[in-house]
């Protein structure tokens, strides 16, 4: 049972990290795409909580630093989603209340992670990107994430939930 | 892994952090020969193939987004004419710089015409996202096709950007609109030459910033800027159009006269690309070769990559 439920959460990954770059790569408002992985993220820790949600959200960012077409410093996106799986896995109980709460939670997450990588850019001077650049793209992708939420984020965690009914039931 | 339900693990959680720091710490002080480079290369491996896949399944219904925002057929026809109208409006205006590169490097051309331009057609089938801050495209080619690292790309309406990654079945393009791209420009009209900027945004709002060696030139609204060439043809090639200037700013605080260069390549709807590739390269693919008409220097290139469309 562990071992589906592994390879299920990695084939999740895998598949929100491919549809990211390729599908929806020519469906970007501003040039911004939806954050797939981090809904992933996000939807593991709103089922399993944020341990979990912590390690996926570490390999679904490396595997975005390290899938073509990226080209920035590895690790950045690994460090933005272990923050968000974090994060949305302690707010969960609140979370889990209303799809509207849900919905909040997307939103602060992918501000929260959006902004730790663009910082983190800042700080590497990888590139030298200006903070008005930085929020313009931030604020565009919040609302593309939130957008998608309705859509993606209830089938994820469907199929989480009943990956491990017993640890979801609580 | 167990979940603690309200008591999530702080070491996990530590754990995880310091991975990410190792991480970044490798690959920034790694540089060029940074030990996160093979894992890339594995990731490429990996990743290459399933992107193709994808990029092939939505090919088809990559117009469907254009259709809902349009009203149908007649905007893309439009759209289909304009472009063509594009590429003609490109070809007439490398005609300056050719006629200058003619008339001044004729001797020299003399010894590049037998070796004009090859191409390695390839398609996009990734871009990155702008979230991301990194403007980059997957294209099909790899090394199995003769893409190395350090080759330039170009389209039929001119310079794309340059391959900084390869992998067997795919390649890494930093497009020039990328912040941290700096290409050698020349100006069509008076050959002054420049580098330009990319600043990071691709769409039609994408622009280039050219900032130009001699202070005393004032580029000409208009003017053509063509890639100037790199030392061995690499990262870049000789008299590729990049774009056209906009606008000129120029302030007294300022040392050098800066313009804006709107480029005739648009990144946001990239597809079939073409990699300058020596000649007699193996590739797995048929070569696009230009030793045709190879007359005119740099824009006997333009109108082959319009020829592989």
């Amino acid at each position: 049972m562990a071992a589906t439920r592994g390879m299920v959460l990695a084939l999740t990954v895998l598949l929100a990290v491919v549809l990211q770059v390729s599908v929806f790569g020519y469906l970007t408002v501003a040039g911004v795409a939806p954050n797939l992985a981090l809904l992933v993220v996000v939807a593991v820790a709103l089922v399993r909580g944020p341990d979990l949600a912590a390690v996926v959200g570490f390999l679904a960012g490396l595997a975005v630093d390290l899938a073509p077409p990226a080209d920035h410093v590895a690790g950045r996106w690994a460090l933005a989603l272990v923050i968000v799986g974090y994060l949305a896995g302690r707010v969960r109980p609140d979370a889990r209340t209303s799809a509207f709460a849900a919905l909040l939670t997307v939103a602060a997450c992918s501000f929260v992670g959006t902004s730790v990588y663009a910082l983190g850019g800042m700080l590497l001077h990888d590139p030298d990107l200006s903070a008005v650049d930085a929020l313009r793209v931030i604020g565009v992708s919040v609302g593309y994430d939130v957008l998608l939420t309705p859509f993606v984020l209830p089938l994820l965690m469907r199929v989480f939930r009943r990956l491990d009914p017993q640890q979801a039931a609580y | 892994m167990k979940d603690h339900g309200h008591r999530p693990s702080r070491g996990l959680l530590v754990l995880l952090l310091l991975a990410c720091f190792t991480v970044i710490t490798l690959d920034v002080r790694g540089g060029s020969h940074s030990p996160v480079a093979p894992l890339r290369a594995a990731a490429g491996t990996v990743f290459g193939p399933v992107e193709d896949a994808a990029a092939t399944a939505v090919r088809p219904f990559r117009a469907v987004p254009q259709f809902f925002r349009t009203t149908g057929g007649l905007r893309a026809e439009v759209a289909r004419l304009r472009a063509q109208n594009d590429a003609l409006r490109g070809r007439l205006a490398t005609s300056t710089y050719a006629r200058n590169q003619a008339a001044e490097l004729d001797g020299l051309l003399h010894t590049s015409r037998d070796t004009g331009y090859a191409l390695v057609p390839a398609r996009v089938i990734a871009m990155g996202a702008a979230q991301s801050f990194t403007r980059t495209v997957t294209i099909d080619a790899g090394t199995s096709s003769g893409v190395y690292p350090d080759m330039t790309v170009l389209n039929n309406d001119g310079l794309v950007g340059r391959v900084v990654r390869a992998n067997r079945t795919t390649a890494t393009v930093l497009l020039i609109v990328d912040q941290e791209s700096v290409v050698g420009g020349r100006l069509g009209s008076s050959m002054e030459l420049g580098f330009l900027r990319g600043r990071g945004e691709t769409g039609t709002a994408g622009r280039l910033d050219l900032q130009l060696v001699d202070r005393s030139v004032i580029p000409q609204r208009g003017d053509v800027v063509v890639s100037w060439g790199s030392n061995d043809d690499r990262p870049y090639v000789a008299g590729i159009p990049i774009g056209r200037v906009e606008s000129v700013r120029s302030s007294p605080r300022e040392l050098s006269t800066r313009a804006v260069i709107a480029p005739f390549v648009d990144f946001s709807s990239l597809d079939l690309v073409g990699v300058v590739v020596n000649p007699d390269t193996h590739s797995d693919r048929p070569l696009i070769k230009a030793g045709r008409i190879a007359s005119a220097g740099g824009a006997p290139t333009a109108s082959t990559a319009g020829g592989d469309r």
